[in-house]
């Protein structure tokens, strides 16, 4: 067996085992709170038949076991019950509401990259001039602010005092594009609709940076503390003695080696993502999950909590998997010895 | 202490940090001194200066019930503190006696108390402690609770890595021979070492206990009203913008100057106690 294959198998299974734990603890957070979920799902006005009738449908007077053995049976068949918040399948509420919020998180982890990683370079290589102390400064305020108030800040900023980008909202209502992925930046593109993938991609600028400052300050910060490090190195020595231009070394011998553990950041930034993304997409009006999530956490609605929780470690996981073996395919040596958990 | 002085006075950075912090804490704790209108902390209207720019005696302007910003911030100031330093005084020492021990004794002990580690954290941290507060009741101590539960594991996946690599050190090794008991070299040689590392860490995360907590209370699962919270201060303010822009934005700041203080701060300690990134 390829040693990749053996860590992705090894990965995958120590996922689930995690994943199992998750539905393990979110299910009994979910059943141990106090106050009757079905009463609070029903009103104040339905009936004691009514409200039993709902205990009965959802098992609620089970014991906890045998209630977990109902969802672990329900959730193989890829059920994941009825949200008691919108009255529908909480997979079909999710399939609805997640493509959004995933694709301000991509974007956002794009932003990361591709301005993160840069601002680290440039500090350690010019380390200990202003441009360094700039970055860190950039890099340190990014991190102290939750990202409403750089949503709150830059919304002020950038859409009503300076009218360049949209308050609110993902694309003007005013185009019509058929869902294909729930991307809509990709779907205009497939509808070859140029017009509405410039207005899609015009509104997914601010909230995107808004999320993604917290990262592009850890992805900086890490970089540019590994590429100071590697800098020290015998083979960065050499490289100068054999006279390459300075350009060369930042790319070539300094950056590499560094990219490794910036990559491991970058997977964990994105469970922080997963939380903040509620949080932007509250300042705006962003149509994601953070709306429907803080509707039925306030309404207690079991099914569609434990739904989503799940749901969103799962990604969390697969982003961790997927980083896990970017880093082994830079990384020769790492196929062959198991990265500490 | 001579040494540590002199680093945190001649870097600037680390210089602001401690400004900042003490700035924050000060007013803090003595806001019922500092506070213009300490009767703003609660439940009072003054429908006559309601809404007000920045302008004396209102040093941030007021809330749309006529409160003072400025002395709500600093009572606001004073619960995430409070929050902040219980959650931490809760989940430190669980956090760091899980660690040690997982990676002291190792085999299945090390197994099963990683992977209840590593379940706490997979789920992402704010979206745990908001499932926690939206199923319990929304109040300060269930808020300190929520943010508790997602916040030792980080202190055991800290101090179980340190806990792997001291039990190779030589002095570790002679505490066995001479056959002192588990407990003594976990919590006697062992966590001694730790200690730089997690005091570091604990400076930082008196900030980022701050950060989630009044991002929780900005989506409505925090402490509720009257009570001042920066969170649902920008929340409460974000739907008057930009008109009435300092009703979200002092709040804000607030909440930055804090956090961004216990950042340098921390910085400032990780030179100090020389401890790695």
């Amino acid at each position: 067996m390829p040693p990749v294959v053996r860590l992705l198998a090894k990965r995958l299974g120590t996922s689930l085992i995690v994943l199992v734990g998750v539905s393990m603890l979110i299910f009994t957070i979910a059943r141990v709170i106090p106050g009757d979920p079905a009463r609070i799902a029903l009103g104040p006005n339905a009936t004691a038949e009514q409200v039993e009738a709902l205990r009965e449908r959802l098992h609620l007077d089970e014991a906890l076991p045998i209630q977990y053995g109902y969802f672990l049976r329900d959730l193989s068949r890829g059920d994941l019950g009825i949200s008691l918040y919108t009255n529908r399948p909480v997979t079909a509420d999710i399939a609805q509401f997640l493509p959004a919020t995933l694709e301000l998180i991509v974007v956002a982890g794009l932003m990361m990259i591709l301005i993160g990683l840069p601002l680290g370079v440039i500090a350690a290589r010019y380390r200990g001039s202003w441009a360094d102390h700039a970055v860190r400064i950039f890099t340190l305020l990014g991190v102290s602010a939750p990202s409403f108030v750089w949503a709150v800040i830059l919304m002020l900023i950038f859409a009503f005092y300076l009218p360049l980008f949209p308050i609110a909202g993902r694309i003007a209502d005013s185009y019509a594009i058929a869902s294909v992925t729930g991307f809509l930046t990709i779907d205009t593109l497939i509808a070859g609709n140029l017009a509405a993938f410039g207005n899609a991609a015009w509104h997914i600028v601010l909230p995107a940076f808004a999320l993604s400052l917290s990262g592009i300050g850890q992805a900086a910060r890490l970089t540019r503390s590994n590429m100071v490090e590697t800098y020290d190195k015998p083979f960065i020595e050499m490289a100068r003695s054999y006279g390459f231009p300075e350009r060369r070394i930042a790319r070539r011998f300094a950056f590499r080696p560094s990219l490794i553990p910036s990559l491991t950041i970058i997977g964990l930034d994105f469970a922080a993502m997963l939380g903040n993304a509620f949080l932007v997409e509250a300042v705006f009006a962003w149509p994601g999950l953070s709306r429907y999530g803080v509707a039925v956490i306030l309404r207690k609605d079991l099914n569609a909590i434990v739904g989503t929780v799940l749901i969103i470690s799962a990604m969390f996981l697969l982003v961790n998997i997927i980083v896990d073996l970017l880093i082994a395919f830079i990384n020769p040596r790492i196929r062959y010895s198991q990265r500490a958990s | 202490m001579k040494r540590a002085a002199y680093i945190l006075v001649r870097n600037p950075l680390s210089l602001t940090g401690v400004i900042l912090i003490t700035l924050v804490v000060f007013g803090a704790l003595f806001a019922d001194f500092i506070a213009p209108f300490p009767e703003h902390r609660g439940a009072v209207v003054d429908f006559a200066n309601f809404n007000k720019p920045p302008e004396w005696p209102y040093l941030f302007g007021t809330d749309l019930v006529g409160r003072d910003l400025f002395s709500r911030i600093l009572y606001a100031y004073r619960i995430s503190l409070l929050l902040g330093v219980v959650v931490l005084a809760i989940a430190v020492p669980v956090g760091v006696t899980i660690g040690l021990v997982a990676g002291y004794i190792g085999g299945w002990t090390e197994y099963v108390l990683m992977r209840i580690t590593d379940v706490f954290l997979s789920i992402p941290p704010l979206v745990l402690a908001m499932s926690m507060m939206g199923l319990l009741e929304p109040t300060l101590t269930n808020g300190m609770l929520a943010v508790t539960a997602m916040w030792w594991p980080w202190y055991t996946r800290l101090v179980y890595n340190l806990t792997r690599s001291e039990k190779e050190e030589g002095y570790v090794l002679a505490a066995e021979v001479i056959g002192a008991s588990k407990p003594h070299i976990i919590f006697r040689e062992i966590l001694p070492n730790c200690v730089p590392s997690i005091v570091t860490k604990m400076t930082l995360d008196l900030g980022f206990v701050i950060l989630i907590a009044s991002s929780l209370s900005f989506l409505g699962l925090g402490v509720q009203p009257p009570t001042p919270d920066l969170g649902s201060m920008v929340a409460d303010g974000a739907k008057y913008l930009p008109d009435s822009w300092w009703l979200t934005v002092f709040p804000g700041l607030a909440i930055l100057v804090a956090v961004f203080g216990f950042n340098l701060l921390g910085d400032a300690l990780r030179d100090i106690l020389g401890v790695d990134q």
